[in-house]
């Protein structure tokens, strides 16, 4: 009900509005057309220059309204300068910014139509125009210069001692692996995915580097201090591990891993001390992947060496999970425990072929 | 009835050309009796064809819009039911809530509505049809069978397009950037079914569409310029036209092919962008495809087509500028040049969308300087509109206001692009809110002010009438206000990490604190919407009610279409084709308002 008197008011709104735009039409046609135009062209001025001054206003007004409610400092060494990029830019692109919504403003109200002024007859201008072309040159590649000086440490490669942890998305979840106590992942084949029989990731249990290697979902654990390298790979569609607290992000893209590292600054225990209770690094996935998308979080526990290795140990092996009961519960009969033993063979020619790669 | 004038009139403009045709000017140009069909369907008169253009894109754009304002709606108030959504739209609004997949099918669908069938189509098909042979001093098109061909892939493409929403399992919902494998795999979500197979064929459509209208617009305005009008005496509207056709000619081909691949990988069971997937629990055989493929074939249109976009734009801007300022362009062959330089770099910049897909750094810092360098010509087009009002005599009609606002937005919009183009700052703002901020102030509202400018400004040409000036400077100080309102803050949710296309922020506590400010976005959309259709009102009314215009010239404008007559007929001039002896901007020279462009240079007269 009420929506139809929703749309009763918009039409009468709209009713009213155009009678008084067409009465003003005739109101103008008896005041004299060009009085009339004289008249809007004031009024239009003038709204133009109160449109600077709130605009302004309100450009201060929004920053201190929301200025607290993004990100606390980054918590990574990269996302420390990408936020000294970012004040760099800010910095250039705001002056400018100020200067030319001041002119053109103050331009439009300062040279409206009046009696008895003549537009001055300016075509061009070489040395103003030698002018701004060099400066905003100069301006960029300074820009250009800090960008790519960051742009490179934060891309180039991650330190020997980082910690490798392979990170696999997949409509609407996370899973990461870990290495193991070998330091190495072993090999998987999409192709060996079976979640029925605990092998979500596709591991190929023939290659030994896998018997160690520790699967979780949903949440990852790293230590603080220590570079940590993400491997990053998709089962489906599209993802993206974003990490907004260490300004990080980059794709999951099915068939072609990614990489990214970072050293994470604070623990999630100092975090919460600072920002409450219910703060996390949360992982959100920045790529559209579906009708889940928005639903798609993980998070990451930034805890010390200790603490992890503690939480490291108790998880168990996946393989020693996918070996240690031949049928899950919910696969009941027979063809599921004769493949267990066949299939390796069967798909044999395939993963060898994989592992030569 | 004032319909029936205005055929009426029509017909008396087409009658006496007629008769001057048989005084022995007869260039081929031959006029028979036109019927209704002829003459207001299967049109080939470019003026015709122009309006066509641009209803089919005001009604896109109020679909367009409708839909943003559904799903602003559901971000701005989640927790509350809107029972008429279920009214509307049945099972995808289940009590009154935005199914998920609904809600992807809506971006989806106001994406590729509004930067391609509006922004595209109604942009750019609706000027260069209407200007291009009126400014340039021609009949018509090079090919006018061509031109309304290229109508009618449109409208077919319009058509499919629009079958797609009516589809069970719903219209494509990838995204308007249609990225596999979502897009391609049928398991990964409803709107990958027929939905997506109907985006690719409309979209194949709207691309010949599109190639037949920017084919002809580049030969008409290279070979079918009246006597005198040399290339640097276009005017402004054309050069951005031209580069406009230019970019679209050699970037649509690339999306097609990456939309025929999509195609093929879809139905052929061809592994050009799928590799390595588990979808639904099926282990699919498809290896050795790169899903980053497609994105380099699309965002080689998809760059491009953000310039495609914005050129017209800044070419009518220019023109309006110049003309309500009563003073020349400011450094004409400057603003040329930067239009150039910007059609060239835009070919050399795609993969700045791009930057953690896991693409080589070093390409990615090839990237950043060639993006960051499109600043330079943008640059100077902006100082150069800054001198131009520079002691001017403004008159502020709605044209000129929508294009002050167009300079506004353009700046605000234009300095957010050099933050993402740094590949640094773009890893943390990528596919935020941030973004959305960006590019709709840049390309989607600046652009939107362009064609609104063109549109006040050239409505006395298409129709013979004026519109609404009241309701005019309504629909701009909302819209102006509403733009900013609604997209400056979302720079700050942008830079809290809050990401792109969520439907619901309850579960992060990251995200979750922009409710209020969300709520102000959803309302003020709201209101721009009314306003936007109270300019759709004005448009229809002032066809048939509006204020007649009574003199030829009613902006004492220099260029060539206002020596027209007031409604001109098929074939534009009834006598010749007036010559050009000077550039469409000489206006307060030595003490004169305006010299048209038809007024041959005195002997005494300054040169510039």
């Amino acid at each position: 009900m009420s929506t139809t008197w929703i749309i009763v008011a918009a039409l009468l709104g709209f009713l009213v509005v155009f009678q008084i735009a067409k009465a003003s039409e005739y109101v103008s046609i008896l005041k004299g057309e060009e009085k009339t135009r004289k008249d809007n062209n004031r009024i239009n001025a003038f709204l133009l220059l109160v449109f600077l001054v709130v605009g302004l206003f309100g450009v201060w007004y929004c920053n201190e309204r929301l200025k607290g409610k993004i990100l606390p400092p980054s918590a990574s060494d990269h996302g420390e300068k990408i936020d000294t990029m970012i004040w760099i830019t800010l910095a250039i692109t705001f002056v400018v910014f100020v200067i030319t919504q001041i002119l053109l403003f103050w331009f439009s109200y300062r040279y409206q139509e009046r009696e008895g002024q003549k537009a001055y007859y300016f075509p061009h201008n070489n040395k103003l125009e030698v002018i701004w072309t060099v400066i905003p040159a100069i301006t960029l590649t300074v820009l250009v210069g800090f960008g790519l000086f960051y742009w490179f440490q934060i891309t180039g490669e991650a330190p020997k001692n980082a910690q490798v942890i392979e990170v696999t998305g997949s409509q609407f979840k996370w899973e990461f692996r870990y290495p193991g106590a070998d330091g190495k992942l072993g090999k998987k084949y999409y192709k060996q995915i079976n979640e029925d029989k605990s092998n979500p990731l596709g591991q190929i249990w023939e290659d030994p580097d896998n018997r160690d290697d520790k699967v979780v979902s949903g949440e990852v654990h790293v230590v603080v201090g220590k570079p940590v390298k993400f491997i990053i790979g998709s089962k489906d569609v599209i993802h993206d591990f974003g990490l907004a607290h260490f300004r990080m992000k980059m794709d999951a893209v099915p068939g072609i891993p990614t990489t990214m590292w970072f050293t994470p600054k604070y623990t999630t225990r100092e975090m919460k001390a600072k920002y409450g209770d219910d703060f996390n690094y949360e992982i959100s996935c920045d790529q559209m992947c579906g009708p889940g998308h928005y639903g798609m979080r993980g998070v990451i526990v930034v805890e010390s060496e200790a603490e992890f290795k503690v939480w490291l140990a108790q998880k168990q092996s996946q393989y020693d999970i996918a070996h240690a009961s031949p049928t899950p519960a919910n696969q009941s009969g027979s063809p599921a425990d004769s493949t267990s033993n066949s299939k390796p063979q069967t798909t044999n020619n395939k993963p060898t072929a994989f592992l030569n790669k | 009835m004032d319909n029936e004038q205005i055929i009426h009139v029509h017909e008396g403009a087409a009658g006496t050309h007629e008769v001057i045709h048989t005084n022995g000017h007869g260039d081929g140009h031959h006029h028979h009796k036109q019927s209704f069909i002829t003459k207001y369907i299967f049109s080939q008169d470019h003026k015709v064809i122009g309006k066509q253009f641009l209803i089919t894109g005001i009604t896109w754009a109020m679909i367009g819009a409708f839909f943003s304002v559904i799903f602003r709606l559901q971000l701005g108030f989640p927790d509350t039911s809107f029972p008429f959504l279920e009214t509307i739209f049945g099972h995808w609004a289940r009590g009154g809530k935005l199914d998920p997949e609904f809600y992807y099918a809506l971006i989806t669908m106001h994406g590729t509505i509004l930067v391609f069938f509006v922004l595209t189509a109604g942009l750019s098909g609706t000027f260069a049809n209407l200007l291009i042979p009126l400014q340039v001093g021609a009949r018509d098109m090079a090919s006018p069978f061509m031109n309304m061909l290229s109508y009618w892939f449109f409208f077919l493409a319009s058509v499919i397009m629009m079958s797609s929403l009516f589809l069970q399992t719903g219209p494509a919902s990838g995204g308007w950037t249609m990225y596999p494998p979502l897009s391609a795999l049928r398991d990964a979500q409803p709107g990958s079914k027929m939905g997506a197979d109907l985006w690719i064929v409309a979209m194949a459509m709207f691309i010949v569409s599109s190639l037949l209208g920017g084919l002809n617009y580049i030969a008409t305005i290279l070979n079918m310029r009246t006597k005198g009008m040399t290339m640097t005496r276009l005017p402004l509207t054309v050069w951005g036209l031209f580069f406009t056709a230019i970019l679209g000619v050699l970037s649509f081909p690339v999306l097609l092919s990456g939309a025929i691949l999509l195609l093929f990988d879809r139905n052929l069971g061809t592994s050009f962008y799928l590799s390595d997937i588990y979808v639904k629990g099926h282990i699919l055989p498809n290896e050795g495809g790169s899903p980053i493929l497609y994105q380099h074939l699309f965002w080689f249109l998809g760059h491009p087509e953000v310039y495609i976009i914005i050129l017209p734009a800044m070419g009518m801007v220019s023109e309006i500028m110049s003309v309500n300022s009563r003073k020349p362009i400011f450094g004409y062959m400057a603003m040329v040049g930067s239009l150039f330089a910007i059609c060239i770099l835009a070919f050399l910049v795609w993969a700045h969308h791009m930057f953690v897909t896991g693409m080589n750094p070093f390409l990615g810092s090839v990237f950043v300087l060639l993006t960051l360098l499109i600043a330079i010509p943008s640059a100077i087009k902006v100082f150069n509109w800054l001198t131009t009002i520079w002691r001017g005599n403004i008159r502020f009609t709605p044209a000129m206001l929508f294009a002050i606002g167009f300079v506004s937005l353009f700046i605000s919009g234009g300095l957010t692009g050099i933050w993402l183009g740094n590949s640094t700052i773009d890893i943390h703002v990528h596919d935020t809110y941030f973004v959305i901020a960006h590019f709709h102030i840049v390309m989607g509202v600046s652009a939107f002010f362009g064609m609104f400018a063109g549109v006040y400004h050239w409505f006395p040409k298409m129709f013979g009438r004026y519109m609404n000036n009241t309701l005019g400077y309504i629909h701009f100080w909302v819209t102006m206000c509403g733009a900013y309102l609604i997209f400056w803050p979302m720079h700050y949710m942008g830079l809290a990490g809050v990401p792109r296309r969520y439907l619901d922020f309850t579960p992060w506590t990251s995200f979750n604190k922009f409710g209020d400010l969300n709520k102000m976005i959803s309302v003020v959309t709201i209101i721009v919407f009314a306003v936007s259709l109270l300019f759709v009102f004005n448009f229809f009314y002032s066809i048939f009610k509006g204020r007649k215009v009574r003199t030829q010239n009613p902006w004492g404008a220099n260029t060539l279409e206002w020596t027209t007559p007031i409604n001109p007929g098929h074939g534009n001039w009834p006598g010749d084709i007036p010559e050009v002896h000077r550039w469409p901007y000489d206006y307060g020279k030595d003490g004169r308002d305006h010299i048209m462009q038809t007024e041959p240079v005195n002997p005494g007269e300054t040169t510039h």
